[in-house]
């Protein structure tokens, strides 16, 4: 056995492991370890780097690690497309980074209360954004979200067919396939590339008994409002289907919810909503629905109600309707639940509780005012075609460069020797839109910022 | 030494209200920033592009609170829950409740982390794709098979991964409709069941035989033609290593399946024993459990997941790549199963799980293990004789590894009190909820205990003592338990059949505002 004290193994100390050994009446780890056969037992020595043993050295040497990477920190970033750059205010850092809810588990809410109540004021301030009352605990994702709220809607409708709005993220898309391909056939709605907006006429040709839902998004993965929602809804809803809508919850100050258009499931992810990025790490979804027992019932997540205790006055929390889930019925709860992404969670609550009504108001007001902005700065660059969708955006829109002698490849990389991340290159997953880029701008753009751009663009095009 | 037992443990009982009554019109914890004379000059009505029909009419019902007054309810909500960076957490069992290092938390925080887009070029993030395949290759060697993503969101994320690839496999040869029974055994964790069906699997489910082990003559019968895969955990959540593991293995390759290795319980056996030599083609770790990342009050996780060469090509895309030089995403996966989430997973938990590995070492790994099961040995012994409390398979002779099942029947048998009232009264000692065990409850009365490598004897003598202390009162005072918890931040629910029904539950504000509270 090893020698070394190690700071994390609070009996690594040798005369502490002889005591155990001795009271447990053995020699060595050994003796427990003897239940696995020779044959199966590991002989060599695993190739693992370290030890760093000491804190200075591990920090210096991850850090060294860390240095070779550029952050939106130190650049000037206008990436969008899923993951999105927002303030995050010192309070929710303060919070999620409290190791109560930090290394917290699956703890019941006696000791866990905290937990179970903040979780459950997360589900009521979106509900509030969506206009639902039902909400559940975080999925791992808005793209498992919607495969969610699709396997649900089967489930309620038993129906095995969803349609996606056709300008959905491929990569968004991929997890939704390989979550329904099991059960459902997934199909793509057109849409008319003018105004990116859901092809009405495809929508009513396939629309059918066997659909059991349609999904759209508001705003779409490119930007734009889909403006259509109340006449998507009744025709999904002429056929007795669900109409499934995902949101990105920072647009819901200033975009009506979907529950007032006909959503009969909203989901959408919290990223922005106080997350750090983090490389894509930061995603976390949600799904609310009414509160009607047919949807609470399909719902494979753990979702967190308020109740009364013995204490005369004090709230106490509890699961809701466990049976459904994985944990209580194995193969036969509602597809499978495990850990997600409940810190997430705490920590877009602790955005919302700290933005409150009118900081969303403003939040939304102020992105669509920098993002028209950036649109009529960009669209004055010769050789720029902005905007190309003729539809209103929120905070991301499509700049086309056509016309501008170079692919987005060439002029992100000479954006990047200026120092900033341009705009996502959609020119492969969305060939209609030709020699494109995805830009988003938010409330951390300034105009300088955004001024900024529009000189490093016009150098890169017209130099 | 005698134990300590925190006879007067008061857990914080803040009676915090709901955010929603804290809310005093007016109101702001936060300010937006502003965009300033110019853009507000040119762009004076922004919402005028958006037809009237998709302009919110009113603001959302959010609470409005100055910025203490977030700070402090949320740090009440806190102060009322227990993390296992807290508490002496060798209640959740299974689980590896072990102790998450606060260094790992700083290098996460760096903004030369925590402010990458997924969409930035490669040269720029040149630092995290270094991560992502060292601690590949770290998995690799803790595993031995050949290929691991971590793009599944935690462990149940991974094992629905292994069952799409499962999916992949057969679909590939045309008998996905032959290949239609995936196996798994009772003591294997509930998503070994549910993600395989969740996948379009009928599930097969063995029970153990008489040791407690998984029973080798039900798999002789249960192994077919249908047989696409088997999905098992080793050791089960009881703590039994199952010897004849390659045998099953054997057995299931022999008729042409596939073999996954549920390894959510693997932190006793880092180095000690692997999927390969076992002879499984895939396997998945937990890594927020083994690897000393958070759990995050139930994510963000990570699951990493592992598979032979000849699956390799259907794992989810991208994978990460270095050519010598330079380490890059790799896109060109024409068989992959697509995705499991968008981007590259919970970046954040790998970045914690590497530091903490290499932290470690190879010989801080198998300490680890070391560790673990003399800790669960040791309190094993220490709990020998607590009046009420045995543990499930007794007489099978069978040394338990890392967790124990343990069962309250004779308890709930002499006194009426069971393991749900243990375990809410286990609380007013300072402790965090035990895990008794999923269900179906085939021991009863469980209760699953796992002291990991971060607990010290005292932390186990204080457990062992506090479980005695309770088992004394249910024989003494049987109601002090059944009413427990009395210290803990809540009290025990009313009505638990509230729960359950659509008119009483409610889950959000507002529901409550309109269905109960109107009747108060």
């Amino acid at each position: 056995m090893s020698k070394i004290v190690y700071p994390y193994i609070a009996n690594s100390v040798p005369e502490i492991k002889e005591r155990l050994l001795k009271k447990i009446g053995i020699e060595s780890s050994e003796d427990i370890f003897k239940e696995i056969p020779e044959h199966l037992r590991f002989k060599g020595k695993m190739n693992i780097p370290g030890p760093y043993l000491s804190e200075y050295e591990l920090k210096r040497h991850v850090e060294g690690l860390l240095s070779k990477n550029k952050s939106c920190s130190d650049y000037l970033n206008f990436l969008g497309g899923g993951t999105w750059q927002h303030y995050i205010p010192a309070v929710v850092d303060t919070i999620a980074g409290r190791d109560e809810f930090l290394t917290a588990y699956v703890g019941d809410s006696f000791a866990d209360h905290g937990k179970f109540q903040a979780l459950f004021e997360t589900a009521s301030m979106i509900g509030e954004l969506v206009d639902m009352d039902v909400v559940n605990t975080p999925t791992y994702d808005w793209a498992n979200a919607i495969a969610i709220s699709c396997r649900m809607a089967a489930r309620i409708n038993g129906r095995r067919k969803v349609l996606l709005v056709g300008t959905i993220s491929p990569g968004r898309l991929a997890v939704v396939d390989n979550y329904c391909k099991p059960d459902l056939t997934v199909e793509l709605l057109k849409y008319d590339s003018e105004t990116g907006l859901v092809d009405l006429n495809d929508l009513k040709n396939k629309v059918s008994e066997d659909v059991s839902a349609v999904y759209f998004e508001n705003p779409s993965y490119l930007g734009f409002v889909e403006i259509q929602g109340e006449l998507i809804s009744k025709i999904v809803h002429d056929i007795g289907a669900e109409v499934i809508v995902g949101v990105d919850p920072t647009s819901l100050g200033v975009l009506t919810p979907p529950a007032q258009y006909g959503a009969d499931i909203v989901c959408g992810e919290l990223q922005p909503l106080g997350i750090h990025m983090q490389w894509g790490g930061g995603l976390s979804g949600f799904i609310a629905t009414r509160d009607e027992k047919k949807y609470v019932a399909e719902y494979p997540s753990l979702m967190f109600g308020i109740t009364t205790t013995i204490q005369e006055g004090e709230y106490g929390f509890g699961e809701v309707y466990y049976e459904r889930t994985s944990y209580a019925s194995r193969e036969n709860g509602k597809d499978f639940i495990g850990t997600t992404t409940a810190l997430y969670g705490i920590a877009a609550g602790v955005y919302m509780a700290l933005m409150g009504p009118q900081g969303m108001r403003d939040l939304g007001i102020g992105i669509m005012q920098r993002s028209q902005y950036a649109m009529e700065i960009l669209s004055e660059i010769k050789g720029v075609k902005v905007p190309l969708i003729k539809s209103p955006c929120f905070k991301e829109f499509i700049v086309n460069f056509d016309d501008a002698g170079k692919t987005v490849t060439e002029i992100n990389r000479d954006l990047l020797a200026q120092n900033i991340f341009g705009g996502k290159d959609i020119s492969c997953e969305f060939p209609v839109y030709g020699n494109s880029s995805l830009f988003c701008i938010t409330e951390i753009h300034t105009k300088d910022d955004i001024k900024r751009l529009a000189v490093a663009l016009d150098k890169v095009i017209n130099n | 030494m005698v134990a300590k037992v925190r006879k007067n443990f008061q857990q914080a009982h803040w009676d915090e209200p709901i955010i929603y009554e804290m809310s005093i019109p007016g109101s702001r914890g936060i300010l937006v920033p502003d965009p300033g004379k110019e853009i507000k000059e040119r762009i004076k009505n922004p919402l005028n592009v958006l037809p009237t029909v998709m302009q919110r009419k009113d603001l959302p019902r959010l609470p409005e609170l100055s910025q203490k007054h977030v700070l402090a309810h949320y740090l009440h909500l806190s102060q009322e829950t227990l993390g296992s960076n807290i508490t002496n957490d060798i209640s959740e069992g299974t689980c590896t409740m072990k102790y998450n290092p606060r260094v790992n938390e700083v290098l996460v925080a760096d903004p030369r982390f925590s402010e990458l887009h997924p969409g930035q070029d490669e040269d720029t993030v040149q630092g995290i794709l270094e991560i992502y395949y060292k601690f590949e290759q770290i998995i690799k060697e803790v595993s031995g098979m050949d290929k691991v993503t971590f793009q599944p969101g935690g462990g149940n994320h991974a094992v629905y991964t292994a069952a799409s690839l499962v999916r992949a496999y057969w679909a590939e040869r045309g008998k996905l409709e032959e290949r239609n029974e995936v196996i798994t055994t009772i003591f294997s964790h509930p998503c070994d069941a549910a993600a395989p069906s969740t996948a379009g699997f009928k599930v097969i489910t063995l029970y153990p035989d008489e040791q407690g082990l998984p029973d080798i003559e039900a798999l002789k019968k249960a192994v077919s033609h249908h047989t696409a895969a088997i999905f098992m955990t080793n050791p089960e959540d009881i703590g039994l290593y199952n010897p004849q593991v390659d045998q099953f293995v054997k057995l299931v390759h022999d008729v042409g399946g596939l073999c996954f290795y549920d390894q959510a319980n693997a932190n006793a056996f880092l180095g000690v024993t692997r999927a390969r030599e076992t002879g499984f083609d895939m396997c998945h770790f937990n890594v927020h459990k083994t690897f000393g990342a958070p759990h995050g009050s139930s994510g963000p996780a990570n699951g990493a997941f592992c598979c032979t060469e000849n699956l390799a090509k259907y794992l989810p895309s991208p994978s990460v790549e270095y050519d010598g030089k330079k380490y890059f995403l790799n896109f060109d996966h024409p068989d992959s199963i697509g995705k499991v989430r968008e981007f590259m997973g919970t970046a954040g938990v790998i970045l914690r799980a590497y530091a903490w590995t290499i932290m470690m070492g190879a010989e801080g790994l198998r300490e680890t293990a070391d560790i673990s099961v003399i800790n669960n040995n040791y309190l094993m012994k220490q709990l020998e004789g607590t009046p009420g409390l045995n543990y499930c398979f007794p007489d099978n002779g069978l040394r338990r590894q890392e967790q124990v099942r343990y069962t309250w029947e004779q308890l709930k048998e002499d006194t009426g009190v069971g393991t749900d009232d243990v375990n809410r009264r286990i609380a007013d000692y300072g402790i965090e909820h035990y895990w008794t065990s999923h269900h179906p409850w085939v021991i009863p009365e469980p209760m699953t205990l796992e002291p990991c490598e971060t607990y010290s004897v005292d932390d186990i003598d204080e457990y062992a003592a506090v479980v005695k202390q309770i088992s004394k009162e249910a024989y003494e005072t049987p109601e002090l338990v059944k009413e427990a918890p009395h210290k803990s931040a809540s009290h025990r629910r009313n009505d638990e059949a509230a729960l359950d029904d659509p008119d009483k539950w409610a889950l959000t504000w507002r529901a409550y505002e309109k269905k109960i509270k109107h009747l108060k």
